[in-house]
């Protein structure tokens, strides 16, 4: 009973390079890789966490370089592709131009929901490049469903095949989701997708949720290997969506060998729900300040979670993880 | 003859804003708009203050050089390389804030007066003008292996050129890093941020000093000397908090709030090009106008 098709596209080795600290090293790459490729997933991501060119004092520096990373997954796929995040603004042009040389298929340009402007020229030269073209509109809970759609089309209008709702604080909820993708697909004529996080429990709803709109990408990560809380779980998203009679072309075995066998024994922690995750889904702060909020919270003497509050406070956006650092010092100070 | 005459090509957000700067130029006339959409504000603004304006862009300016001794040129990366091109063979001083970077990167406080010679000088970027600076006030005191600047500043404030441009800006802006700031390896990010009201420009510098021991009070005040110049012209240039040591690496952050001519005071990006690309020109006519007399 085959509902419709679509595509769940993997990126515990894009967004699980935040928790990894921007550390995976060859043998991980390859080694979920080929799982993710012998399970069926028909896309995953490898990049730094904040996207090719990521690597940096600010974000964090890598300590493999990403293309190397790239062509080793490359070199294990069989039937898979490999995407490439790319943020105008972190990464440029020639980044792109290099990963494609590593072997990478796909690329999915990211934005501030509201900036997608700055993305044409990044979108153009993916769709010159033969890739499948992928617009990402990060922080989405920030903007009203109008600033989506008009947003939304202007990446269609860049040539974008795919737009993805992204819930970067994992601060939404399903009836929200529900309302984006709706729209979206009234608006658009391109495919949408959907990218959770799970800092309030919501990654899985939220997917459901946007399946049922009519979302035909979803990301998920293994063990939920990703920024804040981690993503919607890859593994147990095959099995959920196999019991909603969606067929995902997943291996449901394999995926599970992979997330256990595989993720599960180089992950630095458990992707639990704590404070500050939490804190983060509830204020909407970016999940991947997590760490750099802990760093900075020990080192000035302050609360994490007063840091969080702030950051939320003051609207920080993707990208702005200097401001933790500036904010916990103004704490400090006030202590 | 005691001031030369100026040309703006542009008359965006950056185009008007220099238009301000220039009228409190001692060695400076406002002299000529250029720009290409009639209805623009800044055509309408610059005829209202009595100056002549072209609205059919550098082909009007062409026919009307005696207009002209220096022109500034505030439109795109591509459409530079044209202008720079016929008004530097007219024999004009051409001051670029595109990040085109044809002509030798010029950041005041560092090497105000090196390019003077030079037919086309280029601003480098927003981004550049506000942290360079301090990458170079770290660098004339100890080594710096690689430094790499964060620039945020409010949507509201990135017009078209700057958002179609954004992979120049990085380019640029981490090549002036090197080349001005003295660092061995630069690198440049931005980030617009839409928060309202709108965010004042913020800036992060984060430079790995070569050597392990170094002498972080000598850098110190070193970076705050350079604060101290910056604020010359442009007062809203201020220290977010002391610099941070950490090991090798040093973390500065910076804010700078605009002097609010066009563009409310939050778009300090805006602020700082301009008045620096004015500080420039003011100091070359002076230049120019000793060697002549």
């Amino acid at each position: 009973m085959e509902k419709k098709s679509f595509e769940i596209l993997d990126v515990t080795l894009r967004d699980g390079s935040h928790s990894m600290s921007h550390a995976f090293t060859p043998q991980q790459v390859r080694e979920t890789a080929r799982g993710l490729d012998e399970a069926g997933v028909r896309y995953f991501e490898v990049s730094h966490g904040d996207g090719l060119g990521g690597s940096s004092l600010q974000y964090g520096l890598s300590t493999h370089d990403e293309l190397k990373l790239i062509e080793i997954a490359a070199d294990e796929c069989k039937q898979a592709e490999v995407s490439v995040l790319l943020i105008p603004g972190i990464g440029v042009k020639g980044d792109l131009q290099d990963a494609v040389k590593a072997g990478a298929k796909m690329v999915r340009v990211a934005t501030h929901v509201t900036e997608a402007d700055v993305a044409a020229q990044h979108i153009a030269l993916g769709r010159e490049l033969g890739l499948k073209t992928v617009g990402f509109l990060m922080m989405s809970h920030m903007a009203s469903v109008e600033k989506i759609v008009e947003q939304a089309k202007l990446f269609e209008s860049y040539g974008a095949e795919v737009i993805y709702v992204t819930d970067s604080a994992g601060y939404m909820l399903p009836q929200d989701v529900t309302n984006r993708i709706s729209a979206l697909k009234q608006s658009v004529g391109c495919e949408i997708g959907f990218h959770g996080h799970n800092n309030l429990s919501m990654a899985m709803a939220n997917t459901v949720a946007a399946v049922e709109a009519g979302a035909t990408f979803i990301d998920g990560s293994l063990r939920a290997l990703g920024a804040g809380s981690g993503n919607t779980q890859t593994e147990v998203m095959v099995a959920v969506l196999d019991r909603l009679g969606y067929q995902t072309g997943i291996d449901f075995y394999k995926i599970m060998d992979v997330a256990n066998d595989v993720v599960a024994k180089y992950m630095p922690r458990p992707q639990e729900i704590t404070g500050s995750s939490l804190i983060m889904g509830y204020s909407g702060v970016y999940s991947s300040f997590l760490l750099h909020t802990q760093v900075a919270a020990k080192r000035f003497g302050v609360d994490e979670r007063d840091i969080l509050v702030e950051l939320g406070r003051i609207k920080a956006i993707g990208g702005q993880e200097d401001l933790i650092y500036d904010v916990a010092q103004r704490l400090a100070v006030q202590i | 003859m005691n001031k030369l005459k100026v040309g703006i090509i542009g008359s965006g957000n950056i185009g008007t804003d220099l238009m301000y700067k220039i009228e409190r130029c001692d060695s400076l006339e406002m002299s000529v708009m250029v720009g290409i959409d009639p209805d623009s504000e800044g055509l309408k603004r610059a005829q209202d203050a009595g100056y002549t304006v072209i609205s059919n862009g550098i082909d009007g300016l062409m026919k009307q050089l005696d207009l002209v001794d220096i022109v500034f040129d505030a439109t795109s990366a591509y459409a530079h390389k044209v202008h720079s091109d016929l008004l530097t063979a007219a024999g004009k001083k051409v001051i670029d804030l595109t990040p085109a970077a044809i002509g030798p990167f010029t950041v005041p406080p560092v090497n105000l007066k090196a390019n003077f010679e030079s037919s086309n000088v280029n601003m480098v970027t927003c981004g550049g003008q506000a942290t360079i600076p301090i990458v170079y006030a770290i660098s004339r005191i100890v080594p710096v292996e690689y430094a790499e600047i964060v620039a945020t500043v409010a949507s509201k404030s990135a017009g078209p050129g700057t958002r179609a441009n954004i992979d120049e800006f990085t380019h640029t802006t981490a090549r002036a890093i090197e080349v001005v700031g003295g660092a061995e390896k630069g690198k440049a990010i931005i980030i617009l941020n839409p928060a309202e009201p709108p965010v004042i420009m913020r800036d992060t510098v984060n430079a790995l000093i070569k050597d392990k021991n170094f002498d972080e009070a000598a850098v110190i005040a070193s970076i705050e000397k350079m604060v101290t110049d910056v604020q010359e012209y442009v007062p809203g240039y201020r220290l977010r908090g002391a610099p941070q040591f950490d090991g090798q690496r040093v973390s500065v952050f910076l804010e700078v709030e605009g002097a609010g001519d066009f563009f409310p005071a939050y778009s300090g990006n805006l602020d700082i090009m301009t008045a620096a690309a004015a500080k420039v020109a003011n100091e070359m006519a002076k230049e120019l106008l000793a060697t002549k007399a």
